[in-house]
């Protein structure tokens, strides 16, 4: 099992000045620490929908990647996403999901079936172009790079451990700032 | 002889093709779906068989709303084509996505069984009667497309939804042609 922000801080190596990245709850205070950017798209309006958000801007600006870097929690209160990216089949796509078993921004319950849920194989199912799913954080430094080289649409398991309480200022995510910053980032290239 | 005004509603037709023209005149480039038995034949069938716009179909509609979202930051313009039981079951994700993010979400519903030439408000149907006084509390303006009348209405809500950067809902109340 991994650590969430060693898995951010890998992908950070490999994150342009002209990517898009959507990270949600814990993820997205880790991230944003890890690499502000004006092209982090933060706010998602309702849990689930990120993947949605970014299906909406692979096939508005194709010539992008867009880095997904969903929660287990928030995936299943949208699985159907999964389906339907799957039909699309964005080419600049990549969708992370951080699995710690946790709804770890609402008190750290337990997510339902998570002995038993294979997110992998839900993607796989859906009509992913590839599938990924790792444990090991060497493992995943080495395949990274090459992992946001393929084609989308992508999917990435990340299988990582649930980490505590965590400060999480909402404003950074949900104000008007953020959005007005990522909207003239984004007219501007 | 003379009708009643409201024969004359029953019997009122909606054109889907013209809709569809409207739609396409508003400068749309997707439309996002899941399917409404009012809309289906008239609409969504032959939205299916074009490719501008195009359609994106979608298993369910708050997914809908997240993706025109992200296509709206890019500037490309989308339609959601849903069914008005859809749009009560997205009600938390038009309040976060469009509402309280001021963006321009525009919606086409279906009202599922509402009788023709009938006020939504006067429907039989609770789940019909509701959705106008709901729309209100949120604050979202909105358009009956009942007749052919009606057609007019609908690019200038979709202009107005994206000159003024906010949500727009346009309520067909019988099955187009």
């Amino acid at each position: 099992m991994m650590k969430r922000d060693d898995c951010l801080k890998a992908l950070a190596r490999h994150v342009t000045d002209a990517d898009i990245v959507l990270p949600v709850y814990s993820t997205a205070f880790d991230w944003i620490t890890i690499r502000p950017h004006p092209l982090n798209y933060l706010s998602h309006g309702a849990m689930g929908l990120a993947s949605s958000h970014g299906l909406g801007l692979a096939l508005g600006r194709p010539d992008k990647r867009i880095i997904v870097l969903d929660g287990d929690g928030s995936l299943l209160m949208n699985l159907g996403t999964l389906v339907t990216i799957g039909e699309v089949a964005p080419p600049n796509l990549y969708h992370f999901v951080c699995e710690n078993g946790t709804y770890e921004a609402n008190g750290g319950h337990p997510i339902p079936g998570r002995t038993n849920v294979d997110f992998a194989g839900f993607a796989r199912s859906a009509g992913y172009r590839a599938v990924h799913a790792f444990t090991d954080l060497k493992i995943f430094e080495q395949q990274i790079g090459a992992v946001l080289a393929e084609p989308g649409p992508v999917f990435v398991d990340l299988k990582i451990v649930a980490t505590g309480p965590q400060e999480r200022d909402y404003s950074r995510i949900h104000g008007p700032h953020v959005r007005k910053a990522f909207r003239e980032a984004l007219a501007a290239g | 002889m003379q009708v009643s005004a409201e024969t004359a509603r029953e019997t009122a037709t909606l054109a889907g093709g013209g809709i569809i023209a409207a739609i396409k005149e508003s400068g749309i480039d997707y439309v996002v779906s899941v399917p409404d038995i009012t809309t289906s034949e008239g609409l969504l069938r032959p939205l299916a068989k074009t490719t501008k716009p195009r359609l994106i179909r979608v298993c369910k509609e708050d997914e809908g709303i997240g993706i025109c979202a992200g296509l709206a930051y890019t500037g490309k313009r989308a339609l959601l084509l849903i069914q008005h039981t859809g749009l009560l079951d997205s009600i938390n994700a038009v309040r976060g996505v469009a509402v309280e993010y001021a963006l321009p979400i525009c919606m086409m519903v279906g009202l599922l069984e509402k009788e023709p030439g009938v006020p939504p408000r006067q429907s039989k149907r609770y789940g019909v009667r509701i959705v106008e006084p709901v729309l209100e509390a949120m604050g979202i303006p909105y358009h009956e497309i009942e007749t052919d009348a009606d057609i007019g209405k609908i690019k200038p809500a979709i202009d107005d939804a994206y000159a003024g950067s906010h949500p727009v809902v346009m309520l067909v109340g019988r099955r187009p042609s």
